[in-house]
Order: C-alpha cells, then structure tokens, then sequence
C-alpha cells in the first residue's frame, strides 16, 4: 500500500522533466507572448539544466533505490542483475538482527528530539524574545552548537565522555578499572548518550525557528490579552502559541527529517556498533563495509523513503496549497 | 505579566529591572554557560601538554596552557591541505547552486505559473529526502560514470566534481524554493517593462531580477557554505582516497592517525570548526535569515 504511494512522486517528478524542457508550448501566460525564439531557449536551457541535474541525480537514484530492492546485485556488470520480489524485505523484516533495533532507535531519537530539546528552545525562544538585555549574546550560545558540523560535535562530546580521560567520569570518579562507566561502548548507555549531544544541537535550531515565528506574532495580541488581565503563562497557551502553528507544522517535520538523517554523530562516535544502529547507518554499512548487498541496502532505504514521504508529501502539499490560495 | 508591561509601555526603552528580570537574566546566563562547557572544555584540553593531563588527570588545574597542539595537530596531519580539498569542492558548489537555483526560481516566479508549484514540489521534496535514501544507486552510478582525463580517478567517484555535483543537486532544492518566494514579491512591472522595451530574457535576469536579490543570496551563500564545509556524509561514501576528503570527513581518519591522544585529538576538531565559527560570527545575521527565510514561509 504505501510503496505505491512512494512510487508515485518520484515517476510524477520524473514526467516533469519534458515538460519543462520545452517551455515553448507552455509560456502562455505572463510574460510569454513577447518572447523572442531565443528567449525562449534561453529559458528552456535556464530551467532545464538544474532541473535534470537535480532529478537524475536525486529523484532517478530514488527511484532506482526502490527498482534494486527487489533484486540481488553484485555491482559487476549489468547482467548479473536478478530479480528476486520481496526476498530483500522477508529477509530484513524477519532475519535481520539490527533491522528492529534500527527501527526502534529511530523512532527513540526522534520522541527525545521532539519531547526534550524542541520545548527547551520554544522557552528559550520566548525568553529571549521579551525585549531583555544581552539577547544577542544568549542567542549566539546557544545557536553555535547548529554552526559546528556533526562531526566535530561527535568529537567534542567522546571528549566528555571518554571513559579514561572523559569529564563525566572523572568529576564522578568512574575513570578508575572497576568503576568505568562505558558512556560509549555500552549498549545500554550509548544511544542516550549521543542523544544528549544531538539534544543540545538542537535545542538552538529550534531556539532559532521560534524567534522567527514569535517575531510574526502581532503585538496587539498580547497587549489586548494582558489588558484583559491574563497572566504571562494564559497570554502564551491562549494567544502565543496557537499562531505560532505554521512554525509548529515546520518544527515537527524538521524534526522528523532530522530524526531519519541522523548519522554523523553516531558514525563518529562507534559507527553504529551495538546499541546505536540506525536505519542510515544499514544502508551505508551495505555500501562502504565487508559485504556489499545492493539489494539488501536498497530495502533498507526504501523503508526509510517510505517513512519520509509519508510526512514530507503531506506537509509539501498542505505549504502548497496555501500558496496558491495567496 | 512582564511581557503586559514591556509591551504595554512603548514609550519607554526597556522595562525598570525587576527582580523577574534578573532571575530570568541568571537562568539564562547559567544554560548558556552549560551549552558552551563542551566546547570550552574541548578548548581546555587542547591548551594543555599531553604529559601534564597524564599525569595530573584532566579535570585539574593547569600548570601551563600552549598552543602547541594545535601547532602540532594542524602540521602533522597536513591540514592545510585536506582545507584545500574542502575550498575546492565547497567554493565551485556554492557558486553554481546558487547561479542553478536562481535560474529554476527567475523561470517559474516569472514565466510559468502552471509549472510553478510543481516543480517546486519536485525540488523541494528532493532535499528534504534522507540521503541514505539515494546513496547506493548514487555509488554505483559514480562508479560506472567514466571521466577519463576530466577526474583523477578517471570516474566520478572519488573526485571533487562528483561531491560538488552531489551538494549542487541536492541544496538547489531549497535555495529554488526561497528565491522564488523572494523574486515573487518582486513587482512585475519590473520586469515587464523590460520586455517591451526589448530586453532579452537573460539580461532581465542578470541585470534586473539577480541585482534585486542580494540580500536573499547573500543568506544564502552564508548557510550553502556552512552546509557544504560541514558535510560529512557523501565525501565518507563517495570519496575512497583518504588524500582526496574535505577537512570535515577527513577528521574521521586523521583521529586515529595523527591525532593520537585526546588532547591532539581536541585541537584537530576545533581547527576543522574555526572557518565555519569565523563565518558565523561575521555573518551571523544572514545565517539566521537563511535559515529561517525557508521555514517562515511554511
């Protein structure tokens, strides 16, 4: 059922690319009628480069992601191709020991990204959107973890949680043999562990899209509602927070997305040993470790496709159709 | 309440201190403080000589703070030239994802309404995909691209144009998405008196429509640089040469090669972050802008 849905975008992205190529027929309206031949292969090669640029190499490959999924391939030569149905599915759902794991770890670091770090930024952001001294110089702290790539954040936080030399374990004493606290190796501290870090990156972005969006908010709201004699907390729920929806709605699928992308971290931090897999780190470690499984590596990413087109088409069309509107 | 008086009181410039104000201000300083402890800490180890921390435990006072690690970090592993890699592939991808994604946004906020949303459908929803989704086709389609004579490798694989082409398909996405928005709020007389004063369509586009975006572009040449300096993942895939990654990726192997103890190891990540910081405190309000020009309008 929801494969359908998926391979649905992708073929309709893909039939766009003719159309625009060819704009002759189509640049009837607004400036058209006074265009010249050339302008107008000015303007087929101006929307068609990027368009086919970016299709090939994003929409085709995605498509080819769900076409190899059904199939075993070495990689050498074409010929050795074969198609095998569901076999790569049965397979990863029934046999695979990372695959529910992954699922599950997932699904973890999304309901921690949404529940710890995103309300910490919207108070953040609301605090610092009072019109208060120094908001500048709070803003750029919290935000400079987002500015740091992954992987050097991967390599700030194994400095605080090295066993041996880590700041955790030798504040609390655990970087003795026989108290080590394994922050990193062990399955059943790692993933909180990493998730602290990946929190604290982003706690700031989100700081970030609530300013804007509480900067949209219209003053004469609050002020109406303070004169009615509501208290900081009321003007927030009642007046604040359900127009910052549009921000809620974009928040939410960052989030998601942020959730089904996590890999730098993680790759840096134990390369998704026990305790860390992630669906992003089985397709990579099909692509780049021992055992090269094309087949089996594009099952994984189709059920990460899956996953993201059923919160990306949605939220597209609800921006789109608002577009339209104005 | 506070916010009823800030608010309520335009007249003057800031509220009178109360004492709301100042736990507020206390809160606030002590989180910031703890947001930065990682990196100050990660500061802290560098400064200090392997030998000391051995022996006197890193969570102790220092004797003596030097450079020395971030000399020796930087010139053992050859920074200089993995920063190269990264200028090479960073600088021509920025560039043409924003001259790419101008020309997709100038056709469709200007010529075809029709085609409009749905192409920008088509972009948008590529960037929001996880790579992941697209890397394995995308690896064997960079293994079986033959360029010999264009790339040292003689493929698309493992070359600098195959990251840039990469990064350029893939942030064109975004970038379209907002400079259409911000060229439709460009008035349309603009453009079409140009028309009939017989101006060819590109010189409406580099002389007219380009011009008049440069606050949007200025956004988002600051947040397309950070992106791509920052990038780990497709040089990790899609670069096999050690030699041949951007300074981001490459850290991964430089930790257990050169950077043997953790001190090293902290100088050699805070190198690799400067450039982006340095863009960051300079630029700091087109940052935000591009960041938030896109989510805004959803």
């Amino acid at each position: 059922m929801s494969t359908q849905t998926t391979a649905q975008s992708p073929e309709a992205a893909d039939t766009s690319a003719p159309g625009i190529t060819s704009p002759r027929k189509r640049v009837a309206r607004g400036h058209g009628r006074l265009l010249t031949r050339r302008d107008r292969v000015t303007l087929a090669l101006m929307a068609g480069v990027p368009t086919v640029l970016h299709v090939v190499l994003v929409w085709l490959t995605a498509l080819a992601s769900i076409a190899l999924a059904f199939t075993t391939w070495d990689g050498i030569g074409f010929d050795s191709i074969k198609w095998v149905g569901l076999e790569n599915f049965k397979e990863l759902f029934s046999n695979n020991p990372q695959f529910w794991p992954a699922v599950e770890h997932n699904v973890i670091w999304f309901v921690v990204l949404i529940l710890v770090p995103t309300p910490l930024g919207l108070f953040l952001a609301v605090q610092l959107d009072k019109r208060i001294r120094f908001s500048r110089v709070y803003q750029t702290a919290f935000f400079l973890p987002v500015v740091v790539s992954l992987a050097v954040t991967g390599f700030v936080w194994q400095l605080v949680y090295n066993p041996d030399t880590g700041l955790i374990n030798s504040i609390i004493g655990a970087n003795r043999p026989g108290h080590y606290i394994d922050w990193i190796g062990d399955p059943d501290l790692n993933l909180w562990a990493i998730l602290v870090a990946a929190s604290w990156r982003h706690t700031g972005y989100m700081m970030i899209l609530y300013l804007a969006g509480l900067k949209g908010v219209d003053p004469s709201l609050r002020e109406a509602s303070a004169l009615d004699g509501a208290n900081e907390w009321q003007t927030f729920r009642n007046v604040v927070f359900p127009t910052l929806r549009p921000t809620n709605t974009v928040v939410l699928v960052v989030t998601v997305i942020e959730a089904l992308r996590a890999f730098d971290l993680v790759f840096v931090f134990n390369k998704g040993a026990q305790g860390t897999e992630l669906l992003s780190i089985l397709v990579t470690n099909n692509i780049i470790g021992e055992s090269s499984r094309i087949g089996y590596g594009s099952a994984i990413a189709v059920v990460l496709l899956v996953i993201s087109l059923v919160v990306i088409i949605p939220y597209l069309v609800a921006t789109f159709r608002k577009e339209r509107r104005t | 309440m506070s916010t009823g008086t800030a608010t309520a009181a335009p007249g003057r410039r800031r509220p009178p201190v109360r004492p709301a104000r100042i736990l507020l201000h206390a809160f606030l300083v002590v989180t910031a403080l703890a947001w930065l402890a990682p990196l100050l800490w990660a500061v802290f180890a560098a400064l200090r000589p392997y030998a000391e921390t051995t022996t006197k435990g890193y969570v102790s006072w220092p004797d003596r703070l030097t450079l020395d690690n971030f000399t020796n970090a930087f010139e053992q592993s050859d920074m200089t030239h993995y920063f190269g890699n990264t200028l090479l592939i960073a600088v021509p991808a920025v560039l043409l994802t924003l001259l790419l994604s101008s020309m997709v946004a100038f056709y469709v906020s200007r010529f075809d309404f029709r085609l409009n949303l749905f192409l920008l459908l088509v972009f948008t929803a590529g960037n929001l995909l996880p790579q992941q989704v697209i890397i394995t086709p995308l690896y064997r389609l960079y293994l079986l691209v033959d360029l010999p004579g264009i790339t040292a490798s003689g493929k698309l694989y493992d070359s600098a144009l195959g990251l840039v082409l990469i990064h350029v398909a893939f942030q064109s996405g975004f970038c379209a998405f907002v400079l259409s928005n911000y060229m439709r709020m460009l008035p349309h007389e603009l453009t079409e008196a140009a028309l009939v004063d017989g101006a060819s369509v590109w010189r409406m586009y580099a002389q007219i429509v380009l011009p008049l975006c440069k606050p949007a572009m200025a956004a988002l040449a600051t947040l397309l640089s950070i992106w791509i300096y920052n990038d780990f993942f497709w040089a990790i895939v899609l670069i096999s040469t050690g030699e041949n990654m951007p300074i981001t990726s490459a850290l991964n192997n430089l930790s257990g090669q050169y950077f043997t103890d953790p001190n090293l190891v902290a100088a050699g990540a805070l190198l690799t972050a400067i450039p982006t910081l340095i863009v960051y405190f300079a630029l700091q309000r087109q940052f935000v802008s591009g960041l938030t020009l896109g989510a805004t309008k959803g």
